[in-house]
């Protein structure tokens, strides 16, 4: 009796047949992803990263919500030509927090990794109300809307309990503040030094030309000018990181 | 009272959306809630208007239950005519973007509705309703518990219905195919164990001794999908009245927990169902018994094996480690060879009824179904090594590929199962004509031929502007101008898709003519009837 008869025993059981293919698919994925939660480069901590504030997290989620990743993709891969078009290549560490990872899988647009800092807070807004009149071959669809819709706030701290659920170091403080601090960063007139010192490096001030209220815009454009900045790669130890 | 229990249940669903409206915490989540609450008002009301107090005929427990599945055919080709019409908006939006409305119809809040609504909308449709079909007839068994299949016919489509209309209010998890947010994730999952036991327990009631090979196939789809949907889907929401959650994991993780996920939505939702219609129809339609019993053992163990490992080639030269492409890279080259396993049990079938191809045009449009498996799952492997995946990741070459396996594979051999049963499900004689149906397959053919040589040269030329040096050694292109460089290959790739739709809406006519009883004056296939040639 061959190997392929005795397949006639499964043939004839259900409950094996559907306990046997469960276990087969399962083999890959244990080898493949649990050594991920353990291993040193994937879990590494690099200095300058740091949990996002309340008004970048909420631009985050407006840049999730509006499908953004769907055509820019956040991970740069070490090419040459990748580097020297967006910067250096991205570390797992950089997106550390993000739940989800926003990596993307197309290039419609450009990598926006480090996006950060290359362009002023005006030309950002221009670029996403009026995406040709910055770039004429762009086909990116306009966000014109994002303005005029006012951040809203039930209680933004419950975002960041729930990060902090699935393992995002928010601190109490943090998350006390948090409903002032979504307010305050896009506020010209507040005081940011206590937001400051919770989120290093996070862009203050009135940054959608509007002081008089803080906009989905608002958010977005923090988002987008803190993204790949926070990791200062001079003091990056490019030999620990090696994968 | 008939339907009593049912018309409570959903009242009472009804009343708890209408609160859960009231009571968000974000505008997005109140105005789903309002969504929902008019589909199961209005799911009530249709059920109230058919409720009577006479006792219910009793039901012939050795006839085949195929009330959900005539549904489960209309709902296929319903949501096929409309995931691919939006398919064809938005690849019009890439070529026209003022064609965005904002900001319900951008092209990101748009594209989702696409591939949800083909995936999950057109391709689960057609694998729950034929594998109702295919499971009871071959089980020899009537559909196990009574009015279960119902629930999971109407239970999907109120996935469908919260899915897509949340991704246009803006409700995602940013997952891609599967994107909807947590609620709806629940709601999936009990359809989904429900679809689990209908399955399963129609099996264990079988007549026949053996579980034939289509039903492997079918429940190695069901159970893996079920894990891979609970495990990808892990998150915690902000607010139990608000659509926002935060996934339970990060970073890398969560990149390749998305991805083992995503491969596999394309292994078994696209590849191993659609495999469990491949060993029942084709055979069917062609007359002949499967090619090879022990290739088709071989074939399904292989494949449900090595899909899995796969995922990783979807981040080559990402943050992952080396090691975990890697592997996903051998894996899934070794993958093309079970791949091929099947194709040739598929394509082998026909020995023997060869001249069928030139006679029956849904023959044709099934082995026309098998020969774009054949070629997407060489190029698959081909793209998944990690010195190509460097030039084709992030361009069009990607999509591409996927179309050439959505549309050639998936698709086709969707159509020849529903233009077989059909006129079966039916009791109708023969289908309103065969002739639309070779219509269709030339312009269907054709779309997938444009639509796949386009993108390959669209996106085989983006990775190389990207990458372009001159002589001095600075970037030639600017990424803008790869952006502009691509626009008459847009414009190509929404005729090729616009083609295919025009296929899938003469498939609709075809079958609407036919559920209605009519049958087309037409001149019969050449050659699909021989002439008798005196004896000499």
């Amino acid at each position: 009796m061959g190997l392929m008869d005795k397949h006639a025993i499964i043939e004839k059981n259900a409950t094996l047949l559907l306990v046997g293919s469960l276990l087969v698919v399962t083999i890959g994925g244990i080898v493949e992803i649990a050594p991920l939660f353990y291993l040193d480069n994937t879990i590494e901590k690099v200095d300058g990263m740091r949990p996002y504030s309340p008004l970048e997290l909420a631009g985050r989620n407006i840049y999730v919500r509006e499908g953004c990743y769907l055509c820019h993709s956040q991970m740069i891969r070490p090419f040459r030509d990748e580097v020297e078009r967006y910067g250096h290549y991205s570390l797992a560490a950089e997106s550390m927090y993000d739940h989800p990872f926003q990596w993307g899988s197309k290039r419609t647009g450009p990598d926006l990794a480090r996006v950060g800092d290359r362009y002023s807070n005006t030309w950002h807004v221009q670029h996403l109300t009026d995406p040709r009149s910055v770039v004429p071959e762009s086909i990116m669809p306009s966000y014109a809307f994002l303005k005029d819709n006012p951040i809203e706030v039930k209680d933004f701290s419950t975002h960041l309990v729930a990060n902090r659920r699935v393992g995002v170091p928010y601190s109490d403080e943090m998350i006390a503040h948090a409903n002032a601090d979504l307010m305050a960063q896009a506020d010209p007139n507040a005081d940011t030094t206590a937001l400051l010192a919770r989120y290093p490096k996070a862009k203050v001030g009135d940054l959608d030309g509007n002081p008089q209220q803080v906009t989905e815009m608002d958010a977005l454009v923090a988002y987008l000018q803190m993204l790949g900045t926070l990791v200062d790669f001079k003091n990056y130890d490019e030999a620990a990181g090696y994968r | 009272m008939k339907f009593g229990t049912e018309i409570v249940l959903l009242g009472l669903f009804a009343f708890a959306a209408f609160v859960a409206a009231g009571f968000g915490v974000d505008e997005p989540f109140r105005q789903h809630m309002w969504v929902l609450f008019l589909v199961l008002l209005g799911f009530t009301a249709i059920l109230l208007r058919n409720s009577n107090f006479k006792p219910a005929a009793p039901i012939d427990p050795s006839a085949y239950m195929d009330g959900p599945i005539r549904y489960g055919t209309i709902a296929t080709v319903f949501w096929g005519v409309v995931g691919m019409s939006v398919g064809v908006v938005i690849a019009l939006q890439l070529a026209y973007p003022q064609l965005n409305i904002q900001p319900w119809f951008n092209f990101g809040r748009l594209r989702p509705v696409h591939t949800s609504g083909v995936v999950f909308a057109f391709g689960g449709n057609a694998l729950l309703c034929t594998s109702l079909y295919v499971v009871q007839r071959t089980c020899r068994a009537r559909l196990f518990g009574g009015n279960l299949a119902w629930f999971v016919f109407w239970g999907y489509q109120l996935f469908i219905v919260m899915a897509a209309t949340g991704y246009l209010l803006g409700i995602t998890e940013s997952r891609e195919y599967a994107e909807p947010e947590w609620y709806v994730d629940i709601w999936l999952t009990i359809v989904w164990v429900a679809y689990l036991i209908l399955f399963l327990g129609t099996i264990l009631k079988r007549k026949e001794p053996h579980i034939y090979v289509a039903n492997w196939f079918y429940l190695s789809f069901i159970i893996t999908v079920a894990m891979l949907h609970v495990v990808n889907n892990l998150s915690m929401p902000a607010s139990f009245l608000g659509s926002k959650s935060y996934s339970a994991f990060s970073g890398v993780q969560d990149a390749l927990i998305q991805w083992w996920y995503g491969h596999n939505a394309v292994g078994f939702f696209l590849t191993a169902g659609f495999l469990g219609m491949m060993y029942y129809f084709v055979p069917k339609q062609a007359n002949r018994p499967v090619y090879s019993y022990r290739l088709s053992i071989i074939h399904f163990w292989a494949l449900i094996f090595l899909y899995i490992w796969a995922g990783p080639h979807h981040l080559h030269y990402t943050a992952l480690p080396d090691w975990a492409q890697t592997l996903g890279m051998v894996f899934s080259i070794m993958l093309w060879m079970p791949s091929w396993g099947g194709m040739i049990n598929g394509l082998m079938t026909l020995s023997g009824a060869w001249d069928k191809i030139r006679t029956d045009p849904i023959i044709r449009m099934m082995v026309a179904a098998i020969a774009f498996y054949g070629m997407s799952t060489f190029e698959g492997p081909m793209m998944s090594i990690k010195t190509v995946n460097s030039l084709s990741h992030y361009t069009d070459w990607t999509i591409g590929h996927v179309h050439s396996g959505a549309l050639g594979w998936v698709g086709m051999i969707t159509f020849g199962a529903i233009y077989y049963m059909v006129p079966k499900l039916w009791n109708r004689e023969r289908l309103y004509s065969l002739r639309l149906v070779t219509w269709h397959f030339w312009l269907a053919t054709l779309g997938i031929v444009v639509y796949a040589a386009v993108m390959w040269v669209s996106g085989i030329m983006q990775g190389l502007m990207w990458r372009e040096y001159d002589e001095q050694g600075f970037l030639v292109y600017s990424f803008a101008e790869s952006v502009a460089a691509m626009h008459p290959y847009y414009v190509m790739r929404a005729a090729g898709g616009a083609m295919y739709l025009a296929g899938t809406l003469i498939m609709a006519w075809n079958v609407t003519m036919t559920i209605r009883g009519h049958q087309r004056q037409e001149q019969p296939m050449s050659g699909a009837a021989p002439a008798l040639q005196p004896a000499e």
